[in-house]
Formats: C-alpha cells, sequence, structure tokens
C-alpha cells in the first residue's frame, strides 16, 4: 500500500493547523477592545452567510470565469431557510430542502 | 444537566446530525475520488485525518491526479483554509477559559461546519459548552467525513451521486440555516446581508475563495455601523455603569462605558436566562471585563429583538 500521500497530508495540515489555531491559541484575548469584540462577535452570520450565497449562487472555476447560476438549489436552500425561520428547526429545514430539489431534479426540472 | 444545557445540546445533535448527512455525502465521493485518482486507502483516510478540510481535499485530488508538485497543492491548501482564521478568531474569546492544550486539539477539528454549529450552539444557550464544541465538531463532522471517507474508497462506484439526491444543497442551506440563528438583531442582521453580497460579488470577479474571506471580513464593519437604538437600561445596569462614569478616569469611563448596553454590544451571546443570573452586575474599572461584556451585549440584543423588553428589563427608577 502506498503511503507517499500521507506526507503532503501531513504538510496540508501543517498549513492548515496555524489559521485554526493561532488566533484561538493567543494570549490576551480577553484586552481585546469592545470594538474588536463586537467585529468578532458580528464574523459568524457574515461568513456563514458568505458561504451560503456563494456557494449557493456562484457557479465556474478559474480557468473559465465564474457566473451567477439560477438553479433549483436556490429553491433548496430558500424552502429550508423559511422553515429554520418559521420553526427553528434547522435539521426539518434540511430535509424539506433536499427533498424538494430531489424532486425537481427527478422531474427533469433543474 | 441543567435544563437550558439538555435542550441546547438536543438540539446540537439534531443540527449536527443534519450536517453529518452532508459530510457524509461528500466524504463518500471524495473516497470514490481519491481512489480513481489513485490514492491508497491510507493515504485516503490520512487527507481526511491531517487535511481535514474539503475544498483543500478535492483539489489536491485534482491536482495528483494530473501530476502537479506538491508546492502548489500545499500553497492551495493554505489560501483555500485561511478563512478559517476568521473562525478561530471569533471563537477565541468563548474559549479564553479553556485549558491551551484542549485549545490546541479544538483548532484541529475547526471548520465551516463546526464553526457553524458552535457559534449557534453557544449563542443559543448563552455561554461556552466546550462538550458541545467537541459534539458538533466530531460527533457531527470528523467523524462522519473519516468513516465515509474510507467506505467511498471501498465502495466505489457504488455509491450514488450526491446531487442526485439533493444532497449537494445541504451544506450552503445549513450553512444559511445555521447564519439565521446567529441573527439577534439587526447588526447581526446587516452583517450576514452584507457579507453574502460582497462574497457573491468577489465570487465572481476573483473567485469564491477570496470572496468568502472578504465577506466574513467587510461583513462585520457594515454591521458595526449600523446603529442600535438607544435601549433603555436593564435594572441594575444604572448604577453601576453611572458609577464608572463618575469615576473620572477617562479611561475607565470608555471602558465601561463600552460595556454599557447604550453605548456598545461586544462579543455576545443572547439568551434570556442570562438576565436573570445576574442581577446586579458591576462593571471593573480599569480593565475591560468579557464576561461584563457578553452579559450586556446580550441584553443589548434582547433589547434589539424586542423593544418592549417587559417588566423585567425595565430600567429601575431611580429616586
Amino acid at each position: 500500500m502506498s503511503t507517499d500521500l500521507v506526507l503532503l497530508a501531513l504538510l496540508m495540515g501543517a498549513v492548515t493547523y496555524p489559521s485554526r489555531a493561532l488566533p484561538m491559541l493567543a494570549p490576551g484575548i480577553e484586552r481585546l477592545p469592545a470594538r474588536a469584540l463586537l467585529y468578532l462577535r458580528l464574523v459568524g452570520p457574515a461568513v456563514l452567510a458568505s458561504i451560503a450565497a456563494s456557494e449557493t449562487l456562484v457557479r465556474g472555476t478559474a480557468a473559465e470565469g465564474y457566473g451567477i447560476v439560477i438553479g433549483v438549489d436556490i429553491l433548496g436552500v430558500l424552502a429550508c431557510l423559511a422553515i429554520v425561520a418559521w420553526r427553528r428547526n434547522l435539521f426539518l429545514g434540511l430535509v424539506a430542502g433536499v427533498a424538494l430539489v430531489a424532486l425537481l431534479r427527478l422531474a427533469g426540472i433543474g | 444537566m441543567p435544563a437550558d444545557l439538555r435542550v441546547a445540546r438536543r438540539q446540537l445533535l439534531i443540527d449536527s446530525a443534519g450536517i453529518a448527512v452532508s459530510a457524509i455525502g461528500f466524504a463518500l465521493v471524495f473516497g470514490l475520488a481519491a481512489r480513481n485518482a489513485g490514492y491508497s486507502l491510507l493515504e485516503a483516510s490520512a487527507m481526511s485525518v491531517f487535511g481535514f478540510a474539503g475544498a483543500a481535499q478535492f483539489a489536491a485530488v485534482g491536482y495528483v491526479a494530473q501530476g502537479l508538485p506538491w508546492a502548489p497543492i500545499v500553497i492551495l491548501t493554505f489560501f483555500l483554509n485561511a478563512r478559517h482564521a476568521l473562525y478561530s478568531a471569533s471563537l477565541a474569546p468563548r474559549l479564553r477559559h479553556v485549558p491551551f492544550l484542549q485549545r490546541a486539539a479544538m483548532a484541529h477539528v475547526l471548520t465551516d461546519e463546526a464553526f457553524a454549529l458552535a457559534a449557534t450552539h453557544f449563542h443559543r444557550l448563552g455561554r461556552v459548552d466546550v462538550p458541545g464544541y467537541w459534539i458538533g465538531a466530531v460527533l457531527g463532522v470528523f467523524i462522519p467525513w473519516n468513516l465515509a471517507t474510507i467506505a467511498g474508497y471501498l465502495l466505489g462506484s457504488a455509491i450514488p451521486d450526491p446531487s442526485a439526491l439533493g444532497l449537494d444543497i445541504v451544506f450552503p442551506a445549513a450553512m444559511a440555516g445555521l447564519a439565521v440563528g446567529l441573527m439577534t438583531g439587526r447588526r447581526e442582521v446587516a452583517a450576514a446581508g452584507s457579507g453574502a453580497a460582497i462574497g457573491v460579488l468577489l465570487s465572481l470577479a476573483v473567485g469564491p475563495g477570496v470572496g468568502i474571506v472578504a465577506g466574513g471580513l467587510i461583513g462585520p464593519l457594515v454591521g458595526m455601523a449600523v446603529p442600535v437604538p438607544a435601549n433603555p437600561e436593564p435594572a441594575g445596569r444604572t448604577e453601576s455603569t453611572a458609577g464608572a462614569l463618575r469615576s473620572g478616569e477617562s479611561a475607565d469611563a470608555e471602558l465601561a462605558g463600552a460595556a454599557s448596553p447604550a453605548r456598545a454590544d461586544a462579543t455576545g451571546m443572547t439568551g434570556a436566562h442570562h438576565e436573570g443570573l445576574n442581577p446586579l452586575p458591576s462593571v471593573p474599572l480599569g480593565r475591560f471585563d468579557i464576561d461584563e461584556a457578553l452579559d450586556e451585549a446580550d441584553a443589548d440584543a434582547a433589547a434589539d429583538r424586542d423593544p418592549d423588553p417587559g417588566p423585567a428589563a425595565k430600567p429601575r427608577e431611580l429616586p
């Protein structure tokens, strides 16, 4: 069994870990100014919304360029959002969104 | 176990189940792709254990299959995963009391999903729950991702295409749903809306790798610029803040004022139960106290949600 790429995996982990760990391990976080703490509090909703919107709307590659694609997956995400906002239940929202998209694709839409 | 913790963990487990389904779907595909690219099972598993970063792992599979050298793969991995620094920084103030070594271990399993689950769980609970972090990050993501990598490798082409089952929407839908859980005031809504808009615009212009990070960096600045209506100070806060302002020390007054619900809402989680835990918090002088800031921010966010906070949160009438 080949093990050559295990070293690559370790290298990938080694370059990923600092991003994950350094801010969390940095001393003196409790002495940050209130404005900085407010900023950090707002990172959560901002980055999650950024991921959701980009992953849902933007398609393409660096070589071919990027564009907005409107597909049935948007309906699935919106259905999930509506249910989460209404019922405060992520799992239910995900089930509904996935079911909607699967049904639409089964019907040949999207 | 306190009732609120039990309820929050139950909800966390339910949320984690949805995330796990997404992780399983895509790790199955990763295992298959790694096998087709010539990885051994050990190498595929090592990618999921040590790298543990979906986009970078898929990119690496493509590059390895094309015979590219390792250096660009490692550099690309760094940039693809740089956004994790945002998650780490966002969680850091809450985890400051967690032992160093445990934080170091927590960092390894900090992914998009783990951050989303943890941030929402802490927010819902109103305080940090370290076992809850591990539940989301390890039970919800790490274990499913690694087991499904092995399964995908072994099952090969027998596994179904996740997109045919609609599973490709689970990740963005889960991120959107968990973001909704964090939107407790107009600042959070502004940060999320602008983060999404900036993320899409820059993803179109430069690519999602840059767009997502830019949305996460700039969105909070927009949120901070949104004015929060002056709320009546909750009971017990008036005297401490006024006392701080009377101290005559500008730095202390600034720090105390920063912790006042009317002037600033530093990092914080909502949680109505919090209001009952610290009926008469004092604002320490000479040092910004993050616990106070968290409590004050809770009250601020609650008041932001509900213009009429009810008699319990109405200001005490001073003689």
